[in-house]
């Protein structure tokens, strides 16, 4: 979440003075601009002991956890919003977690980078995977083990009960609504459950 | 980043009866104290340091003319430290029942003429924190920016926060637990058998028989010890090491490093710990429980909670292991309240907790940075030079 201008955007899905559980929360820049800005309260889990202590340093509240573990931790529908931002495509679990996110919160807010932005399917059309600044990683050295598609997260979401509320690409720091799985490099999904 | 330097621990007399959760009452007791630190105008910025086990008030600096005795936390508490002097005014009380200066089973019992020895009243953790409440209201001190406890030191730390918490800001509670597991209460037991069971033990007044039941405090030692270090920390240390190339075929003799080391551990141990003070610091530990008053529901024990905490444990600690902490944030979690929890891939064990592992500390540094935000810094009289080189 280093681009300030995707940061107002996916701020701007969170209702004023949410609880917000904020999973895989890098250096706690949103949640710390959630809590200035808009009055939220909440956590960040993260795994990385540097970014632990960035959230430390910034006053924000980290829970250091293994998102592969589950969110056991958590109650049924304990935080108005649970945010997932960027993490989802490094999970092996892809599809638990996203069930749990749905457990916990009333709401989710996802976004993971979309495969099926042009450059990409003209990168595969060539016979090679792509290398893109959303995507920066050889296929060999990704940390995005789960790759998919602004059109397969709407299947993902179907079969696990979740109701879209909003969607919408991200290009360039600004939001795409018209064929954001041919032209965005980034999905952003507003859930809850059916 | 500095010590503290020489420091002298003051002696606290209370004549005001405390009454125990046992039902006993203990007058006339004295507690020994240690300060670092300035206190600021409006007492805002004092920390207390809870010890674990075989600690003491001396958590930092050095006592005049001693070698080698730095307090137990010296690498965490002095000026430019994790735990600043410059900002804070820390505080380290030895507990009552110890061995180390404060009125405990080596005492004379005012009633009988007689020392202690058995009849010294078993005492809880909520009991020394009742005692540490009293010390604060002494330095006048109605606020506390934070309590810190690593292990037994962690459970004071959140007994404060569940029974005074309006009386401290922040608990800060590192490598502990909600309560003992059984395998835990094992080994506790384990170690007072062994010294109940010593020849020497006399049945706790051993101190009128001029005897010391070191045998069996060497052996509760060892047992400890065993359980504050990661099994990898051991291997790497000392591995199957031999004292000499040849089996000695001998099962009394030292052939194994390991067995040296502990033995040295033991020996060392028996030399400055009082039996009864172990024992009654075990049963401490096993009784701590907050949660048994209210159904075993640690999300309920901690609905009186107001305080902001910081929990921290350590990957390979297996006495108190990173689920026994996550169990505390959880019922934090369930209360809403404001916590962080760092769990630290450290590779030490317990003993963690006493070391100096950066991402430990640095998080540690910067909790209580935090902290350090939400008061006035210490008196204008503060060397400024110090404060620079922070």
């Amino acid at each position: 979440m280093s681009d300030r201008a995707v940061m107002e955007m996916i701020a701007a899905l969170v209702p004023a003075g949410a609880r917000v559980l904020d999973l895989g929360c890098g250096t706690g820049e949103l949640l710390a601009h959630l809590q200035a800005a808009k009055g939220c309260t909440g956590y960040g889990v993260e795994l990385d002991d540097a970014n632990v202590l960035a959230c430390a340093q910034r006053g924000v509240n980290v829970i250091q956890l293994n998102l592969e573990e589950g969110l056991a931790i958590f109650e049924d529908q304990s935080f108005d919003v649970v945010l997932q931002l960027e993490t989802l495509q490094n999970l092996r679990n892809t599809e638990a977690m996203l069930r749990e996110t749905a457990r916990v919160g009333r709401m989710g807010i996802v976004s993971f980078p979309n495969f099926a932005h042009w450059p990409n399917r003209l990168q595969v059309l060539a016979g090679r995977m792509p290398v893109t600044r959303v995507l920066p990683y050889q296929w060999y050295d990704t940390p995005n083990i789960r790759v998919g598609t602004y059109a397969d997260f709407e299947v993902l979401a179907r079969k696990c009960g979740l109701r879209v509320l909003d969607s919408f690409g991200v290009q360039n720091g600004r939001s795409v609504r018209l064929l954001p799985n041919l032209m965005a490099s980034m999905a952003v999904f507003k859930f809850d459950r059916d | 980043m500095g010590s503290v330097g020489d420091v002298t621990p003051q002696r606290l007399l209370f004549d005001e009866a405390l009454p125990l959760r046992s039902g006993a009452r203990i007058s006339d007791y004295e507690l020994m104290v240690e300060t670092y630190g300035r206190l600021n105008e409006d007492k805002s910025n004092a920390v207390l340091v809870c010890h674990a086990l075989n600690a003491s008030h001396h958590v930092a600096g050095t006592h005049a003319g001693v070698e080698k005795s730095e307090g137990w936390w010296d690498n965490l508490v002095g000026p430019g430290k994790p735990l600043d002097t410059d900002k804070f005014f820390v505080i380290g009380i030895n507990n009552l029942g110890s061995c180390f200066g404060s009125t405990g089973p080596m005492h004379l019992n005012p009633e009988t003429g007689r020392v202690y020895g058995a009849d010294f009243p078993v005492v809880t953790v909520q009991d020394w924190v009742d005692a540490q409440a009293r010390v604060l209201d002494r330095f006048g001190i109605r606020k506390l920016a934070a309590v810190l406890g690593g292990s037994l030191g962690g459970m004071q730390a959140l007994d404060w926060s569940l029974r005074y918490p309006d009386r401290m800001g922040h608990c800060i509670a590192v490598a502990t637990a909600p309560n003992l597991s059984a395998q835990n209460i094992a080994f506790n037991e384990v170690a007072r058998r062994a010294i109940i069971t010593d020849p020497e033990f006399h049945d706790g007044f051993f101190y009128e028989h001029g005897v010391l039941p070191r045998r069996g405090l060497r052996v509760a030692r060892m047992i400890g010890h065993i359980t504050y270090l990661s099994d990898d920390v051991m291997e790497e240390k000392f591995g199957r090491q031999m004292r000499s190339a040849e089996l000695g075929y001998s099962t009394h003799d030292i052939e194994f490093q390991i067995e040296s080391y502990l033995r040295y551990q033991g020996d060392k141990f028996s030399e400055y710990f009082d039996a009864n003070t172990y024992l009654l610091i075990t049963r401490a530990l096993d009784y701590f429980d907050p949660a048994r008053e209210h159904g075993g529901d640690l999300s309920r024990t901690f609905a009186s909670a107001n305080c902001k905490y910081l929990v921290v444990s350590f990957t390979t600690d297996w006495r108190f292991s990173p689920a026994r902490s996550r169990e505390i944030v959880k019922a934090l979690l369930d209360n809403k309240r404001d916590v962080s929890y760092a769990e630290i891939d450290a590779p030490h064990g317990h003993d963690a907790f006493l070391l100096d592992d950066p991402r430990y500390h640095g998080v540690l540094r910067a909790y209580f940075e935090r902290i350090a935000t939400e008061f006035d810094p210490p008196l204008p009289s503060q060397p400024l030079t110090a404060q620079v080189a922070a």
